[in-house]
Protein backbone atom coordinates (compact mmCIF):
# COMPACT_ATOMS: atom_id res chain seq x y z
CA UNK A 1 0.00 0.00 0.00
CA UNK A 2 1.56 3.36 -0.95
CA UNK A 3 1.71 6.24 1.49
CA UNK A 4 -1.57 8.17 1.47
CA UNK A 5 -1.42 11.58 -0.20
CA UNK A 6 -4.20 13.02 1.91
CA UNK A 7 -5.38 11.75 5.26
CA UNK A 8 -8.49 12.89 7.08
CA UNK A 9 -8.25 11.99 10.75
CA UNK A 10 -11.19 12.40 13.10
CA UNK A 11 -12.60 15.49 11.36
CA UNK A 12 -15.50 17.22 13.11
CA UNK A 13 -17.22 20.35 11.93
CA UNK A 14 -20.46 22.10 12.82
CA UNK A 15 -22.16 25.22 11.50
CA UNK A 16 -24.04 26.52 14.51
CA UNK A 17 -26.28 23.66 15.60
CA UNK A 18 -25.90 21.77 12.36
CA UNK A 19 -23.32 19.03 12.58
CA UNK A 20 -21.64 18.40 9.24
CA UNK A 21 -18.89 15.94 10.16
CA UNK A 22 -18.39 13.86 13.21
CA UNK A 23 -15.16 11.87 13.54
CA UNK A 24 -14.66 11.56 9.79
CA UNK A 25 -11.73 9.44 8.60
CA UNK A 26 -10.43 8.76 5.10
CA UNK A 27 -7.15 8.14 3.26
CA UNK A 28 -6.67 9.24 -0.34
CA UNK A 29 -3.86 7.52 -2.23
CA UNK A 30 -1.75 8.95 -5.05
CA UNK A 31 -2.97 8.13 -8.55
CA UNK A 32 -6.41 6.95 -7.52
CA UNK A 33 -9.79 8.38 -8.42
CA UNK A 34 -11.92 8.56 -5.33
CA UNK A 35 -15.58 9.37 -5.77
CA UNK A 36 -17.35 10.86 -2.77
CA UNK A 37 -21.11 10.39 -2.81
CA UNK A 38 -23.84 11.49 -0.47
CA UNK A 39 -27.20 13.18 -0.40
CA UNK A 40 -27.73 16.88 -0.98
CA UNK A 41 -26.49 18.85 2.01
CA UNK A 42 -24.45 15.96 3.39
CA UNK A 43 -21.24 18.02 3.23
CA UNK A 44 -19.63 16.57 0.11
CA UNK A 45 -18.66 19.90 -1.43
CA UNK A 46 -17.73 21.29 1.98
CA UNK A 47 -15.19 18.48 2.25
CA UNK A 48 -13.34 19.85 -0.79
CA UNK A 49 -13.26 23.26 0.90
CA UNK A 50 -11.73 21.63 3.97
CA UNK A 51 -9.12 19.91 1.81
CA UNK A 52 -8.19 23.22 0.15
CA UNK A 53 -7.79 24.91 3.54
CA UNK A 54 -10.70 27.31 2.90
CA UNK A 55 -12.62 26.13 5.92
CA UNK A 56 -11.28 25.56 9.42
CA UNK A 57 -12.37 22.35 11.09
CA UNK A 58 -13.46 22.12 14.73
CA UNK A 59 -11.51 18.98 15.56
CA UNK A 60 -9.27 16.44 13.87
CA UNK A 61 -6.50 16.77 11.32
CA UNK A 62 -6.07 17.00 7.59
CA UNK A 63 -2.65 15.64 6.61
CA UNK A 64 -1.19 16.44 3.21
CA UNK A 65 1.79 14.17 2.52
CA UNK A 66 2.06 13.81 6.29
CA UNK A 67 1.99 17.58 6.95
CA UNK A 68 -0.92 19.04 8.91
CA UNK A 69 -2.89 21.48 6.77
CA UNK A 70 -3.73 23.76 9.70
CA UNK A 71 -0.05 24.17 10.61
CA UNK A 72 1.07 25.14 7.11
CA UNK A 73 2.38 28.66 6.67
CA UNK A 74 1.18 30.88 3.83
CA UNK A 75 3.89 29.67 1.43
CA UNK A 76 3.23 25.98 2.12
CA UNK A 77 -0.52 26.47 1.77
CA UNK A 78 0.00 28.32 -1.51
CA UNK A 79 2.21 25.59 -2.93
CA UNK A 80 -0.39 22.97 -1.89
CA UNK A 81 -3.12 24.98 -3.58
CA UNK A 82 -1.00 25.46 -6.70
CA UNK A 83 -0.52 21.70 -6.96
CA UNK A 84 -4.29 21.11 -6.98
CA UNK A 85 -6.71 21.91 -9.79
CA UNK A 86 -10.25 22.52 -8.61
CA UNK A 87 -13.34 22.38 -10.79
CA UNK A 88 -16.08 24.25 -8.96
CA UNK A 89 -19.72 23.35 -9.22
CA UNK A 90 -20.53 26.46 -11.27
CA UNK A 91 -17.19 26.54 -13.04
CA UNK A 92 -16.42 29.72 -11.04
CA UNK A 93 -15.00 31.53 -14.06
CA UNK A 94 -14.29 35.20 -13.42
CA UNK A 95 -17.26 36.97 -14.98
CA UNK A 96 -15.36 40.15 -15.77
CA UNK A 97 -12.77 38.29 -17.86
CA UNK A 98 -12.97 36.45 -21.17
CA UNK A 99 -12.22 32.73 -21.32
CA UNK A 100 -8.74 33.59 -22.60
CA UNK A 101 -8.05 35.87 -19.62
CA UNK A 102 -9.58 33.39 -17.19
CA UNK A 103 -7.25 30.62 -18.29
CA UNK A 104 -4.21 32.85 -18.51
CA UNK A 105 -4.63 34.26 -15.01
CA UNK A 106 -3.12 31.49 -12.85
CA UNK A 107 -0.15 31.04 -15.19
CA UNK A 108 0.42 34.79 -15.40
CA UNK A 109 0.30 35.06 -11.62
CA UNK A 110 2.57 32.14 -10.82
CA UNK A 111 5.09 31.80 -13.65
CA UNK A 112 7.43 33.99 -15.67
CA UNK A 113 6.22 32.65 -19.02
CA UNK A 114 5.79 35.28 -21.72
CA UNK A 115 2.36 36.24 -23.00
CA UNK A 116 2.72 34.36 -26.30
CA UNK A 117 3.53 31.07 -24.56
CA UNK A 118 0.65 31.56 -22.16
CA UNK A 119 -1.70 32.26 -25.05
CA UNK A 120 -0.56 29.09 -26.77
CA UNK A 121 -1.26 27.09 -23.59
CA UNK A 122 -4.69 28.70 -23.31
CA UNK A 123 -5.54 27.60 -26.85
CA UNK A 124 -4.30 24.06 -26.25
CA UNK A 125 -6.35 23.61 -23.09
CA UNK A 126 -9.44 25.18 -24.61
CA UNK A 127 -9.10 22.82 -27.56
CA UNK A 128 -8.89 19.95 -25.07
CA UNK A 129 -12.28 20.87 -23.63
CA UNK A 130 -13.72 21.85 -27.03
CA UNK A 131 -14.08 25.57 -26.39
CA UNK A 132 -11.36 27.05 -28.59
CA UNK A 133 -13.80 28.88 -30.86
CA UNK A 134 -15.25 30.62 -27.77
CA UNK A 135 -11.88 31.90 -26.54
CA UNK A 136 -12.86 35.58 -26.48
CA UNK A 137 -16.31 35.15 -25.00
CA UNK A 138 -17.26 36.23 -21.51
CA UNK A 139 -18.63 33.55 -19.15
CA UNK A 140 -22.08 35.16 -19.35
CA UNK A 141 -22.18 34.23 -23.04
CA UNK A 142 -21.55 30.54 -22.33
CA UNK A 143 -23.96 27.75 -21.37
CA UNK A 144 -23.72 25.95 -18.01
CA UNK A 145 -21.88 22.99 -19.53
CA UNK A 146 -19.46 25.25 -21.36
CA UNK A 147 -18.73 27.16 -18.15
CA UNK A 148 -17.91 23.88 -16.44
CA UNK A 149 -15.62 22.84 -19.26
CA UNK A 150 -14.00 26.28 -19.16
CA UNK A 151 -13.53 25.92 -15.41
CA UNK A 152 -11.94 22.53 -15.99
CA UNK A 153 -9.56 23.97 -18.60
CA UNK A 154 -8.55 26.70 -16.15
CA UNK A 155 -8.01 24.14 -13.40
CA UNK A 156 -5.62 22.30 -15.73
CA UNK A 157 -3.54 25.34 -16.71
CA UNK A 158 -1.06 24.89 -13.87
CA UNK A 159 -0.74 21.21 -14.82
CA UNK A 160 -1.78 19.92 -11.43
CA UNK A 161 -1.18 16.32 -10.40
CA UNK A 162 -4.17 16.41 -8.08
CA UNK A 163 -7.68 17.33 -9.20
CA UNK A 164 -10.80 18.02 -7.20
CA UNK A 165 -14.11 17.97 -9.04
CA UNK A 166 -17.21 19.35 -7.38
CA UNK A 167 -20.29 17.87 -9.08
CA UNK A 168 -18.64 17.89 -12.52
CA UNK A 169 -21.71 16.54 -14.32
CA UNK A 170 -24.59 17.98 -12.29
CA UNK A 171 -27.16 19.71 -14.48
CA UNK A 172 -25.56 18.65 -17.77
CA UNK A 173 -27.18 16.83 -20.67
CA UNK A 174 -26.09 13.21 -21.27
CA UNK A 175 -23.69 14.11 -24.08
CA UNK A 176 -21.95 16.85 -22.07
CA UNK A 177 -21.84 14.45 -19.11
CA UNK A 178 -20.12 11.84 -21.26
CA UNK A 179 -17.67 14.50 -22.53
CA UNK A 180 -16.73 15.59 -19.03
CA UNK A 181 -16.39 11.99 -17.84
CA UNK A 182 -14.18 11.21 -20.81
CA UNK A 183 -11.98 14.19 -19.97
CA UNK A 184 -11.64 13.16 -16.34
CA UNK A 185 -10.72 9.60 -17.36
CA UNK A 186 -8.18 10.85 -19.89
CA UNK A 187 -6.54 13.09 -17.33
CA UNK A 188 -6.22 10.20 -14.97
CA UNK A 189 -4.90 7.76 -17.57
CA UNK A 190 -2.52 10.14 -19.34
CA UNK A 191 -1.27 12.23 -16.45
CA UNK A 192 -1.67 9.76 -13.62
CA UNK A 193 -3.53 12.47 -11.73
CA UNK A 194 -5.02 11.85 -8.31
CA UNK A 195 -8.68 12.79 -8.46
CA UNK A 196 -11.34 13.40 -5.87
CA UNK A 197 -14.77 13.60 -7.47
CA UNK A 198 -17.80 14.75 -5.53
CA UNK A 199 -21.01 13.64 -7.20
CA UNK A 200 -24.38 12.03 -6.76
CA UNK A 201 -24.57 10.94 -10.36
CA UNK A 202 -24.28 7.15 -9.89
CA UNK A 203 -23.50 6.37 -13.52
CA UNK A 204 -20.57 8.75 -13.60
CA UNK A 205 -19.45 7.57 -10.18
CA UNK A 206 -19.20 3.95 -11.27
CA UNK A 207 -17.53 4.91 -14.53
CA UNK A 208 -14.83 7.08 -12.98
CA UNK A 209 -14.09 5.61 -9.60
CA UNK A 210 -11.29 3.39 -8.38
CA UNK A 211 -12.84 3.67 -4.96
CA UNK A 212 -16.13 5.06 -3.75
CA UNK A 213 -17.02 6.60 -0.41
CA UNK A 214 -20.54 7.28 0.83
CA UNK A 215 -20.95 10.21 3.19
CA UNK A 216 -23.84 9.86 5.58
CA UNK A 217 -24.61 11.56 8.87
CA UNK A 218 -21.19 13.17 9.20
CA UNK A 219 -19.19 10.02 8.54
CA UNK A 220 -18.20 7.75 5.71
CA UNK A 221 -20.77 5.00 5.95
CA UNK A 222 -18.96 2.91 3.38
CA UNK A 223 -15.66 3.07 1.50
CA UNK A 224 -14.78 0.50 -1.12
CA UNK A 225 -14.15 -0.45 -4.72
CA UNK A 226 -16.75 -0.21 -7.46
CA UNK A 227 -17.24 -3.97 -7.29
CA UNK A 228 -17.76 -3.87 -3.53
CA UNK A 229 -20.33 -1.10 -3.93
CA UNK A 230 -22.17 -3.04 -6.64
CA UNK A 231 -22.39 -6.22 -4.61
CA UNK A 232 -22.63 -4.97 -1.03
CA UNK A 233 -25.61 -5.80 1.13
CA UNK A 234 -25.15 -2.67 3.26
CA UNK A 235 -28.74 -1.31 3.22
CA UNK A 236 -27.61 2.30 3.15
CA UNK A 237 -25.34 1.79 0.12
CA UNK A 238 -27.98 -0.36 -1.58
CA UNK A 239 -30.62 2.30 -1.17
CA UNK A 240 -28.35 5.05 -2.47
CA UNK A 241 -26.99 3.02 -5.39
CA UNK A 242 -30.39 1.69 -6.43
CA UNK A 243 -32.09 5.03 -5.80
CA UNK A 244 -34.87 3.50 -3.71
CA UNK A 245 -37.26 5.48 -1.57
CA UNK A 246 -37.43 3.15 1.40
CA UNK A 247 -34.39 2.48 3.52
CA UNK A 248 -32.16 3.97 6.19
CA UNK A 249 -31.03 6.87 4.00
CA UNK A 250 -32.87 10.07 4.82
CA UNK A 251 -32.26 13.47 3.29
CA UNK A 252 -30.91 15.85 5.93
CA UNK A 253 -33.69 18.26 5.06
CA UNK A 254 -36.19 15.56 6.03
CA UNK A 255 -34.52 15.08 9.39
CA UNK A 256 -35.54 18.42 10.82
CA UNK A 257 -38.84 18.32 12.57
CA UNK A 258 -40.93 19.45 9.62
CA UNK A 259 -44.05 17.87 10.96
CA UNK A 260 -43.42 19.26 14.41
CA UNK A 261 -43.01 22.72 12.91
CA UNK A 262 -46.21 22.36 10.96
CA UNK A 263 -48.19 21.01 13.88
CA UNK A 264 -46.48 23.14 16.50
CA UNK A 265 -45.41 20.22 18.66
CA UNK A 266 -42.72 17.61 18.93
CA UNK A 267 -42.72 14.64 16.63
CA UNK A 268 -42.85 12.07 19.43
CA UNK A 269 -46.07 13.63 20.60
CA UNK A 270 -47.86 12.34 17.51
CA UNK A 271 -51.06 10.71 18.80
CA UNK A 272 -50.90 7.00 19.38
CA UNK A 273 -52.05 4.85 16.51
CA UNK A 274 -51.25 7.47 13.89
CA UNK A 275 -48.52 6.30 11.55
CA UNK A 276 -45.28 8.29 11.57
CA UNK A 277 -44.10 9.28 8.11
CA UNK B 1 -21.77 46.18 20.77
CA UNK B 2 -19.68 43.07 20.50
CA UNK B 3 -20.69 42.72 16.85
CA UNK B 4 -19.70 46.33 16.21
CA UNK B 5 -16.26 45.81 17.77
CA UNK B 6 -15.77 42.61 15.78
CA UNK B 7 -16.82 44.39 12.63
CA UNK B 8 -14.40 47.23 13.25
CA UNK B 9 -11.63 44.79 14.19
CA UNK B 10 -12.17 42.84 10.96
CA UNK B 11 -11.93 46.08 9.01
CA UNK B 12 -8.67 47.03 10.70
CA UNK B 13 -7.32 43.55 9.86
CA UNK B 14 -8.26 44.09 6.23
CA UNK B 15 -6.41 47.42 6.24
CA UNK B 16 -3.32 45.79 7.77
CA UNK B 17 -3.47 42.90 5.29
CA UNK B 18 -3.77 45.41 2.48
CA UNK B 19 -0.73 47.36 3.69
CA UNK B 20 1.20 44.12 4.02
CA UNK B 21 0.21 43.01 0.53
CA UNK B 22 1.23 46.24 -1.20
CA UNK B 23 4.97 45.52 -1.07
CA UNK B 24 4.82 41.91 -2.36
CA UNK B 25 2.46 43.09 -5.09
CA UNK B 26 4.99 45.62 -6.27
CA UNK B 27 8.30 43.97 -5.40
CA UNK B 28 8.80 41.50 -8.25
CA UNK B 29 9.15 42.84 -11.77
CA UNK B 30 6.29 40.66 -12.99
CA UNK B 31 4.13 41.50 -10.00
CA UNK B 32 4.73 45.16 -10.76
CA UNK B 33 3.56 44.80 -14.36
CA UNK B 34 0.42 42.94 -13.28
CA UNK B 35 -0.30 45.24 -10.35
CA UNK B 36 0.09 48.39 -12.44
CA UNK B 37 -2.15 46.96 -15.12
CA UNK B 38 -4.81 46.28 -12.48
CA UNK B 39 -4.35 49.66 -10.82
CA UNK B 40 -4.65 51.36 -14.21
CA UNK B 41 -7.93 49.57 -14.96
CA UNK B 42 -9.33 50.47 -11.55
CA UNK B 43 -8.21 54.11 -11.83
CA UNK B 44 -10.23 54.32 -15.01
CA UNK B 45 -13.27 52.65 -13.50
CA UNK B 46 -13.36 54.35 -10.12
CA UNK B 47 -11.92 57.71 -10.98
CA UNK B 48 -12.08 58.70 -14.60
CA UNK B 49 -15.77 57.96 -14.86
CA UNK B 50 -16.44 60.16 -11.82
CA UNK B 51 -14.71 63.20 -13.34
CA UNK B 52 -17.71 64.75 -15.16
CA UNK B 53 -20.00 64.30 -12.15
CA UNK B 54 -17.47 65.64 -9.65
CA UNK B 55 -16.87 68.66 -11.89
CA UNK B 56 -20.58 69.30 -12.33
CA UNK B 57 -21.35 68.95 -8.63
CA UNK B 58 -18.40 71.05 -7.56
CA UNK B 59 -19.23 73.75 -10.12
CA UNK B 60 -22.70 73.98 -8.56
CA UNK B 61 -21.29 73.99 -5.03
CA UNK B 62 -18.97 76.87 -5.90
CA UNK B 63 -21.84 78.87 -7.37
CA UNK B 64 -24.10 78.07 -4.39
CA UNK B 65 -21.43 79.11 -1.90
CA UNK B 66 -20.93 82.42 -3.71
CA UNK B 67 -24.65 83.17 -3.81
CA UNK B 68 -25.20 82.19 -0.18
CA UNK B 69 -22.37 84.24 1.19
CA UNK B 70 -22.49 87.34 -1.04
CA UNK B 71 -25.63 89.01 0.46
CA UNK B 72 -24.10 88.85 3.96
CA UNK B 73 -20.82 90.29 2.72
CA UNK B 74 -22.68 92.96 0.76
CA UNK B 75 -24.08 94.29 4.05
CA UNK B 76 -20.51 95.09 5.05
CA UNK B 77 -19.64 96.30 1.56
CA UNK B 78 -17.06 93.60 0.99
CA UNK B 79 -18.56 91.59 -1.87
CA UNK B 80 -15.12 90.75 -3.37
CA UNK B 81 -14.39 88.73 -0.19
CA UNK B 82 -16.84 86.17 -1.66
CA UNK B 83 -13.90 84.78 -3.59
CA UNK B 84 -11.92 84.32 -0.36
CA UNK B 85 -14.76 82.44 1.30
CA UNK B 86 -15.43 80.22 -1.71
CA UNK B 87 -11.70 79.47 -2.04
CA UNK B 88 -11.15 78.57 1.61
CA UNK B 89 -14.33 76.55 1.96
CA UNK B 90 -13.64 74.66 -1.26
CA UNK B 91 -9.97 73.85 -0.85
CA UNK B 92 -10.07 73.01 2.84
CA UNK B 93 -13.43 71.29 3.12
CA UNK B 94 -15.95 71.04 0.31
CA UNK B 95 -13.54 69.85 -2.37
CA UNK B 96 -12.36 66.66 -0.65
CA UNK B 97 -15.67 65.91 1.07
CA UNK B 98 -18.05 66.37 -1.85
CA UNK B 99 -15.70 64.61 -4.29
CA UNK B 100 -15.48 61.75 -1.79
CA UNK B 101 -19.27 61.49 -1.52
CA UNK B 102 -19.57 61.38 -5.32
CA UNK B 103 -16.87 58.72 -5.48
CA UNK B 104 -18.65 56.71 -2.79
CA UNK B 105 -21.80 56.57 -4.87
CA UNK B 106 -19.90 55.91 -8.06
CA UNK B 107 -16.87 53.81 -7.20
CA UNK B 108 -17.60 52.52 -3.71
CA UNK B 109 -20.98 51.02 -4.51
CA UNK B 110 -19.64 49.53 -7.74
CA UNK B 111 -16.70 47.91 -5.96
CA UNK B 112 -18.90 46.43 -3.21
CA UNK B 113 -21.39 45.06 -5.71
CA UNK B 114 -18.68 43.65 -7.95
CA UNK B 115 -16.72 41.92 -5.19
CA UNK B 116 -19.95 40.75 -3.53
CA UNK B 117 -21.08 39.15 -6.77
CA UNK B 118 -17.69 37.47 -7.04
CA UNK B 119 -18.15 36.03 -3.53
CA UNK B 120 -21.59 34.69 -4.44
CA UNK B 121 -20.28 33.16 -7.68
CA UNK B 122 -17.51 31.21 -5.87
CA UNK B 123 -14.98 33.40 -7.70
CA UNK B 124 -13.11 34.43 -4.55
CA UNK B 125 -12.86 30.82 -3.48
CA UNK B 126 -11.62 29.87 -6.95
CA UNK B 127 -9.03 32.62 -6.66
CA UNK B 128 -7.81 31.28 -3.33
CA UNK B 129 -7.81 27.76 -4.75
CA UNK B 130 -5.39 29.03 -7.41
CA UNK B 131 -3.21 30.47 -4.62
CA UNK B 132 -4.02 34.01 -5.73
CA UNK B 133 -4.49 36.20 -2.67
CA UNK B 134 -7.75 38.18 -3.12
CA UNK B 135 -6.36 40.97 -0.96
CA UNK B 136 -3.36 41.39 -3.22
CA UNK B 137 -5.28 40.81 -6.44
CA UNK B 138 -8.53 42.66 -5.73
CA UNK B 139 -8.15 44.96 -2.74
CA UNK B 140 -4.66 46.44 -3.24
CA UNK B 141 -5.26 47.76 -6.79
CA UNK B 142 -8.61 49.23 -5.82
CA UNK B 143 -7.31 50.95 -2.70
CA UNK B 144 -4.25 52.36 -4.47
CA UNK B 145 -6.37 53.50 -7.40
CA UNK B 146 -8.85 55.03 -4.94
CA UNK B 147 -6.14 57.06 -3.20
CA UNK B 148 -4.59 58.36 -6.43
CA UNK B 149 -7.89 59.13 -8.14
CA UNK B 150 -9.41 60.78 -5.07
CA UNK B 151 -6.48 63.22 -4.93
CA UNK B 152 -6.84 63.95 -8.67
CA UNK B 153 -10.62 64.28 -8.45
CA UNK B 154 -10.34 66.66 -5.53
CA UNK B 155 -7.85 68.85 -7.38
CA UNK B 156 -10.17 68.96 -10.39
CA UNK B 157 -13.22 69.48 -8.17
CA UNK B 158 -11.50 72.39 -6.41
CA UNK B 159 -10.94 74.09 -9.76
CA UNK B 160 -14.52 73.39 -10.88
CA UNK B 161 -15.91 74.93 -7.66
CA UNK B 162 -13.74 78.00 -8.05
CA UNK B 163 -14.98 78.32 -11.61
CA UNK B 164 -18.60 77.93 -10.42
CA UNK B 165 -18.02 80.67 -7.86
CA UNK B 166 -16.45 82.84 -10.53
CA UNK B 167 -19.36 82.43 -12.92
CA UNK B 168 -21.93 83.19 -10.21
CA UNK B 169 -19.93 86.18 -9.01
CA UNK B 170 -19.53 87.56 -12.50
CA UNK B 171 -23.14 87.08 -13.56
CA UNK B 172 -24.99 87.90 -10.35
CA UNK B 173 -22.66 89.91 -8.17
CA UNK B 174 -20.97 91.87 -10.95
CA UNK B 175 -17.60 90.89 -9.55
CA UNK B 176 -14.86 90.96 -12.17
CA UNK B 177 -13.20 87.66 -13.00
CA UNK B 178 -9.73 89.07 -12.49
CA UNK B 179 -10.69 90.56 -9.14
CA UNK B 180 -12.18 87.20 -8.09
CA UNK B 181 -9.04 85.31 -9.08
CA UNK B 182 -6.82 87.88 -7.48
CA UNK B 183 -8.71 87.62 -4.17
CA UNK B 184 -8.73 83.83 -4.24
CA UNK B 185 -5.01 83.57 -4.92
CA UNK B 186 -4.21 86.11 -2.24
CA UNK B 187 -6.06 84.26 0.50
CA UNK B 188 -5.02 80.71 -0.38
CA UNK B 189 -1.89 79.27 1.20
CA UNK B 190 -0.14 76.11 0.01
CA UNK B 191 -1.25 74.57 3.32
CA UNK B 192 -4.91 74.93 2.41
CA UNK B 193 -4.39 73.05 -0.80
CA UNK B 194 -2.22 70.36 0.79
CA UNK B 195 -4.45 69.67 3.81
CA UNK B 196 -7.32 69.19 1.35
CA UNK B 197 -5.31 66.74 -0.71
CA UNK B 198 -4.07 64.79 2.33
CA UNK B 199 -7.69 64.43 3.41
CA UNK B 200 -8.62 63.39 -0.11
CA UNK B 201 -6.02 60.62 -0.10
CA UNK B 202 -7.29 59.26 3.20
CA UNK B 203 -10.89 59.50 1.95
CA UNK B 204 -9.93 57.56 -1.17
CA UNK B 205 -8.47 54.81 0.95
CA UNK B 206 -11.53 54.73 3.23
CA UNK B 207 -14.03 54.57 0.36
CA UNK B 208 -12.31 51.72 -1.44
CA UNK B 209 -11.30 49.77 1.67
CA UNK B 210 -14.83 49.87 3.14
CA UNK B 211 -16.29 48.86 -0.24
CA UNK B 212 -13.87 45.93 -0.60
CA UNK B 213 -14.45 44.91 3.02
CA UNK B 214 -18.23 44.86 2.75
CA UNK B 215 -18.04 43.25 -0.68
CA UNK B 216 -15.95 40.40 0.69
CA UNK B 217 -18.37 40.04 3.61
CA UNK B 218 -21.38 39.38 1.34
CA UNK B 219 -23.31 36.25 2.27
CA UNK B 220 -26.49 34.79 0.89
CA UNK B 221 -26.83 35.51 -2.80
CA UNK B 222 -28.14 38.52 -4.66
CA UNK B 223 -29.95 39.90 -1.64
CA UNK B 224 -26.68 39.95 0.32
CA UNK B 225 -25.03 41.89 -2.50
CA UNK B 226 -27.80 44.49 -2.39
CA UNK B 227 -27.70 44.84 1.38
CA UNK B 228 -23.94 45.26 1.54
CA UNK B 229 -23.86 47.68 -1.39
CA UNK B 230 -26.25 50.06 0.34
CA UNK B 231 -24.40 49.52 3.64
CA UNK B 232 -21.22 50.53 1.83
CA UNK B 233 -22.67 53.89 0.84
CA UNK B 234 -24.08 54.62 4.31
CA UNK B 235 -21.06 53.44 6.31
CA UNK B 236 -18.64 55.23 4.01
CA UNK B 237 -20.42 58.57 4.25
CA UNK B 238 -20.52 58.30 8.05
CA UNK B 239 -16.85 57.28 8.13
CA UNK B 240 -15.89 60.16 5.81
CA UNK B 241 -17.55 62.74 8.00
CA UNK B 242 -16.14 61.33 11.25
CA UNK B 243 -12.63 61.17 9.78
CA UNK B 244 -13.10 64.68 8.37
CA UNK B 245 -13.95 65.91 11.87
CA UNK B 246 -10.83 64.25 13.26
CA UNK B 247 -8.65 65.78 10.55
CA UNK B 248 -10.16 69.22 10.96
CA UNK B 249 -9.65 69.04 14.74
CA UNK B 250 -6.00 68.06 14.28
CA UNK B 251 -5.40 70.79 11.69
CA UNK B 252 -7.19 73.29 13.94
CA UNK B 253 -5.03 72.29 16.89
CA UNK B 254 -1.85 72.48 14.81
CA UNK B 255 -2.93 75.77 13.31
CA UNK B 256 -2.51 74.47 9.75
Amino acid sequence: MPEPLIQLQGISKSFGDTRIYHDLNLDIFPGETLVIMGGSGSGKSTLLRVLMGHLKIDAGKVLIRGRTLDEMNRGELDSWRKSVGVLFQSGALFNSMTLRENLALPVREHTDLDDETIDLMVQIYLQLVGLREHIDKLPAELSGGMKKRGGLARALMMQPRILFYDEPTAGLDPVSTAQINELIMNLKNKMGATSVVVTHDMQSAFKLADRLALLFDGKFAAVGSVEEFRTTTNPLVRQFVDGRLDGPFVNPSDQCSYKAQLLGRKINEVPHGQKET
Amino acid sequence: MRAAIEFFGDFVYLLLDTLRAIMPALSTSRGRVLAWRNIWIQMNRIGVESIPIVCLVMFCIGAILAMQIAPELARFGIVPVTADVVALATFREMGPLVSAVVMTGFGGAAIAAEIGTMVVGEEIEAMEAMAIDPIRFLVVPRVLAGIVMMVCLTALGDLAAMFGGLVASALLLHLGALQYIHHALAILKVGDFLTGLVKAGVFGMLITAIACFLGLKVRGGAEGVGINTSKTVVFTIVALIVVDLIFTSVFFYLGV
